[in-house]
């Protein structure tokens, strides 16, 4: 395989701001992240994460700054375009079709790639059947990599916690994305089902071939699956690196505990390596 | 197998609409229905056609609209003058320039929209600016180049039989007055539709007053001697049968099934329940609520016309706003999302509440109508909110679960795949 400093970049991110009236949420974001790369953004609460996201997907309109996808600037595309040409999410408190049945959630997300017209909605005519039957067959496919194949005539709201969140991912790949966005992915999750949502990430990665930046609260899951973080407070990014540099990383260990409870950390440290 | 299942279903709708049809056809011919019942009957056909349409504006893609009353008017004046020109005036020029105007404005606005297609960062309004006037010159093209068809085609026309000549005006009538409606309705869609769905509920509302008020003074204002303005418009010939409406209303009813069972009625839907995560979904919103609004106000705009030619007369009285009411109480009581539902409960207000107990009340039943609907409203919402039928909905209407392949090989090699 290809070392990950030689692939092509995805997404590269430079100067981006946004303000909210006075407040400004993030300012001079920049991150630069490669084909299959596992990227996270984590931060404390309020630290502009979910803004970075909504900046990616076109809800926000960022205030100044830029984003490439694939060398396509995004800053003022249409959020349906930005699915359209391979970027998918899913959101920090689930967001599914609630009323519909797990099946429908799935085949919605397919409709930019159905492939038959109006003209063909409205008679059932023309190319409608075959076409309609395999984007039914390419849904159901999907359901059964997430095991939920059982489930397709259930209505999404029915279905248990972890089970929304996996369909709300098994939705976001049937966009047929090159690039995943995941909004706290294992909020809510007790530690069984995080542990199963961290094989998921990773399983679909390789299955897909997807790169995947994520948002997330708990160390766990961003320490175990991402291969390097970017840290972000108050908007702004303040550490970039693996794993194991950001967890001996004096300001973000402050930004997490505050300053005081930084210093004792760093002593009791120092105890412990005298006492070695 | 799914599709003998499917077909099966679709033997036995059509062959009971059929069925349903001829019964009600014979009773009609033999007298045992008078004028007053079929009277009633054809009212409940031209109701379910605007219910259905407002259906799939509310119930199917949660835009709260009063506008259908309006596009109702639309549609039942634009037919109405047509073939009040084909009878009492003997020429075709109004079913000529309308036809026109149609063609024209409907060219304009589909070339514009695939120019602003291209255009990145325009703003609603000044796009709005754009596509008034290119409409306004289209229409004033399809004025002219009508009025010098009008000649060979009332030649036309009158070589023909002429049972089968007013037949086919009537014919054309109707549709033009839909397709009327349905261009309003995305000009009109446009700005409106950018608006939250509160506030685009008081806009229609608007719009349905606006529509009053120009039909009161129709003769005035656009010169337009023939409809009388607030006097009424009178002479317009009897032509809904219970033939004309049944077919309409089979083939509103068919259209919106097949809609709603294919991937374009999905994302209308899908607009319905989470608007932020359909466009994270890459549906174009913007697009799908206006072709829901499009296709409900054309159907608003065939019943309208449809209506028109049951009385004969018409009076700017009939599309005062608190009549846009009328549909929303129908599509409440059939269920908000229910195609079944809304036909029934269409028939079930022009037979009851118009028909059958007016029969029975007393004169003064009339003023206390709108004591009577909200409380019936109030009390169907907080005792069955779904509507009377629920969730029921015909085989043929309703969505059939595909069955799942007999092997799934994606599952099998899940490994990776959470338990």
């Amino acid at each position: 395989m290809t070392p990950p400093a030689d692939r092509p970049v995805v997404l590269e991110i430079q100067g981006l701001t946004k303000f909210f009236g006075g407040l400004r949420a993030v300012s001079d974001f920049g991150v630069t992240i490669r084909e299959r790369e596992l990227v996270g953004l984590i931060g404390p609460n309020g630290a502009g994460k979910t803004t970075v996201f909504n900046m990616i997907t076109g809800i926000y309109v960022p205030s100044a700054g830029s984003i490439k996808f694939q060398g396509t600037e995004l800053a003022e595309m249409a959020p349906h375009t930005i699915t359209q040409i391979g970027i998918a999410r899913t959101f920090q408190n689930i967001r599914l079709f609630p009323n519909l049945t797990v099946l429908d959630n799935v085949r919605i997300a397919y409709h930019p790639h159905a492939g038959y017209g109006m003209l063909d909605a409205l008679t059932h005519g023309g190319k409608f059947t075959s076409l309609e039957r395999e984007l039914t067959e390419k849904a159901q496919d999907f359901l059964g990599v997430f095991r939920l194949q059982d489930r397709q005539g259930e209505i999404a709201r029915n279905l248990p916690y972890g089970e929304q969140r996996r369909l709300e991912i098994a939705r976001a790949l049937a966009a047929e994305p090159k690039l995943l966005l995941l909004d706290e992915p294992a909020a809510g999750m007790n530690p069984a089902e995080v542990a199963t949502l961290m094989d998921l990430i990773h399983f679909i990665r390789d299955r897909f071939s997807l790169t995947i930046l994520l948002i997330e609260h708990q160390m766990r899951v961003v320490m175990g699956i991402c291969e390097w973080m970017s840290v972000m407070d108050f908007g702004e990014v303040i550490a970039r690196g693996t794993p194991q540099e950001i967890q001996a990383n004096q300001r973000v260990i402050e930004a997490y505990l505050g300053r005081g409870a930084a210093a004792l950390a760093q002593k009791l440290r120092e105890k412990r390596t005298h006492a070695a | 197998m799914m599709a003998r299942k499917l077909d099966r279903n679709s033997i036995l709708f059509f062959g009971g609409a059929l069925v349903l049809f001829a019964v009600v056809q014979i009773l009609i011919s033999v007298g045992v229905l008078t004028d007053y019942y079929s009277n009633i009957l054809r009212i409940g056909a031209v109701m379910a056609i605007v219910s259905l349409g407002l259906n799939l504006i509310y119930g199917f893609n949660g835009q709260f609209s009063l506008g259908q009353w309006g596009f109702y008017a639309i549609g039942a004046y634009a037919a109405a003058d047509l073939t009040y020109r084909w009878s009492k005036l003997h020429t075709a020029n109004g079913l000529t320039v309308l036809l026109m105007v149609v063609l024209f404005v409907g060219l304009a606005l589909w070339g514009l929209g695939r120019l602003l297609s291209r255009v990145r960062g325009l703003d609603i309004l000044s796009a709005f600016g754009l596509y008034l006037v290119a409409v306004f010159a289209a229409a004033y093209l399809g004025v002219r180049v009508g009025g010098m068809l009008a000649e060979p085609v009332t030649g036309l026309l009158n070589a023909m039989p002429p049972k089968l000549a007013s037949q086919l005006v009537f014919f054309l009538a109707v549709l033009l007055a839909g397709v009327v409606a349905a261009e309003v309705a995305y000009l009109f869609g446009l700005p409106v539709l950018t608006l939250g769905s509160d506030y685009f509920g008081i806009a229609t509302l608007g719009f349905t007053i606006i529509v009053k008020v120009l039909l009161d003074n129709s003769d005035t204002m656009f010169g337009f001697e023939e409809m009388k303005g607030a006097r009424g418009m009178i002479g317009i010939p009897h032509e809904t049968t219970w033939a004309w409406v049944f077919v309409f209303l089979l083939a509103v009813v068919v259209i919106t099934r097949n809609l709603l069972h294919s991937s374009e009625g999905r994302a209308v839907v899908s607009v319905r329940e989470d608007e932020i995560a359909a466009k994270a979904m890459g549906i174009d919103v913007a697009r799908y609520k206006n072709l829901a609004f499009v296709i409900g106000s054309l159907f608003a705009g065939l019943a309208g016309a449809l209506y028109a030619h049951i009385n004969g007369f018409l009076h700017p009285d009939n599309f005062n706003f608190i009549r846009s009411f009328d549909p929303m109480i129908i599509i409440v009581f059939g269920g908000l999302g229910s195609v079944t539902g809304t036909v029934v409960a269409a028939f079930g207000w022009a037979i009851l509440l118009e028909g059958v107990l007016r029969l029975f009340l007393p004169a003064g039943f009339e003023t206390w109508r709108f004591v009577v609907y909200p409380l019936l409203l109030l009390i169907m919402m907080l005792l069955r909110p779904s509507g009377l039928l629920g969730a029921f909905e015909l085989p043929f209407l309703k969505r059939i679960l595909p069955p799942l392949k007999a092997t799934t090989p994606a599952a099998t090699d899940a490994k990776g795949g959470p338990a």
